[in-house]
């Protein structure tokens, strides 16, 4: 007999405005999420601050990804593999919230996506499959 | 014998965290939260346990670059508070119950989970968070504290159903322990959440309601959630939910809802939090 529960992951992709974190994300994300953990100590963020480019030229990470990190695009950042919970430490050693680094991503402004959590936040509606546009 | 005698489920947003630190929890956007946490801080004096099995979420600070495990249980002799980007925060180093985490990791490998075991950790605020909100600012924290991370990181994460049988294989793992331990389990994260892209944000209070519904007296019905429609409802973070099934199914049929809160918003994320106790 054929093994039957397995199944492709490609549904995945058919979520608006999200891409979902999987196992070629992480490895083509490895250096660049080498670098956000490097984050974690303090010396490492002093050191990065002073020179970040020079930081960066530590790491193995592509020329794309030390641009978006040096620019602070997050919604690239994600696009090239990396996940939120290894660049949000990029957000903390800037000092921005949590919030504030997720809604540059939200194509809102940071008070106007604050607003937005503040009224209950994003309905679902309309946002849970491309395919099915409900 | 050792026995599971509650459980406790609460989201670990790192901004309470920051809240509870900063001295802010009298401030007008965070006291409605705090005080949603003022119940199981009376309730926990009288219910103190020997030992919490904390099932987590690593958010990048231990786990997940090198080593990516589906469950890994903590299995140093303490675990320290870790620098998540902004310093450690200033809470309590937690401290192991080897004996029972040894006897639950050999248990689980022979009831068919194959857990991976981290002899060396820093824990964050996944299993930080929800210590101070339930013990609250203390020297050290009253019990002991096995952290029990799950992968809701990179997909796929485990299936709900398949956290609900570690739940049961948690359960008779700890009823198995010849010690007479009186054992908590906390279920953490949640709830629906996104923090990435456009739709970031989400909040589906529909569901989250539905999920607090059932949780206590028809868990069965939440197993079979996929992890697509997770995903899809309760956004990508929203997934770590299937936390809270490993909590559930360890406290075996019956529980009794003691507490119930939920809270829209603190930062990005639906707050939500129950207190069971078990009666069986």
């Amino acid at each position: 007999m054929p093994r039957t529960r397995l199944y492709s992951l490609d549904e995945l992709d058919d979520i608006p405005g999200t891409k979902v974190f999987r196992a070629r994300e992480s490895r083509q994300a490895y250096h660049l999420h080498k670098f956000c953990m490097s984050l974690m100590k303090e010396e490492n963020r002093k050191a990065f601050k002073e020179d970040e480019r020079g930081y960066l030229d530590q790491y193995a990470m592509t020329e794309e990804q030390k641009e978006a990190v040096l620019e602070r695009n997050l919604t690239k950042l994600i696009d090239l593999g990396g996940n939120m919970y290894f660049l949000v430490k990029i957000a903390s050693t800037d000092g921005w919230s949590a919030q504030k680094a997720v809604s540059s991503m939200s194509g809102m402004s940071a008070e106007e996506y604050a607003q937005m959590m503040l009224a209950g936040g994003r309905s679902p509606e309309g946002l849970r499959s491309i395919r099915d546009k409900n | 014998m050792a026995r599971i005698s509650g459980g406790i489920a609460t989201s670990h947003v790192p901004a309470i965290g920051a809240a509870f630190d900063l001295g802010k929890t009298e401030e007008p956007y965070w006291k409605p939260i705090f005080e949603g946490y003022e119940y199981v801080k009376e309730w926990i004096k009288d219910n103190t346990p020997d030992v919490v099995i904390l099932i987590y979420n690593d958010h990048a600070s231990s786990l997940m670059l090198d080593i990516v495990p589906t469950f890994a249980l903590g299995f140093a002799e303490k675990f320290e508070s870790a620098d998540e980007g902004w310093g450690r925060r200033p809470v309590p180093v937690v401290e192991n119950h080897l004996d029972l985490a040894a006897h639950v990791a050999e248990q689980l490998v022979i009831d068919e989970f194959d857990i991976t075991l981290i002899n060396e950790m820093d824990v964050d605020h996944g299993c930080t968070v929800p210590l101070s909100l339930v013990f609250g600012d203390v020297e050290e924290w009253p019990c002991k504290v096995i952290p029990l991370a799950v992968n809701v990181t990179q997909f796929p994460t485990p299936s709900g159903e398949r956290c609900w049988k570690l739940g049961e294989a948690i359960r008779n793992a700890v009823k198995t322990f010849p010690e007479d331990l009186n054992v908590q389990v906390w279920g953490t994260g949640g709830m629906s959440h996104q923090l990435q892209g456009t739709r970031a944000g989400l909040i589906n209070e529909e569901f989250d309601n539905r999920f607090l519904d059932l949780l206590a007296h028809e868990p069965e019905e939440l197993k079979y959630i996929t992890r697509l429609e997770y995903l899809r409802e309760a956004g990508t973070e929203g997934i770590e939910m299937i936390m809270w099934l490993i909590m559930r199914a360890a406290l075996g049929y019956g529980v009794e809802e003691k507490h119930r809160f939920y809270r829209v918003p603190a930062s990005n994320t639906a707050v939500g939090h129950v207190v069971y106790e078990s009666k069986s």
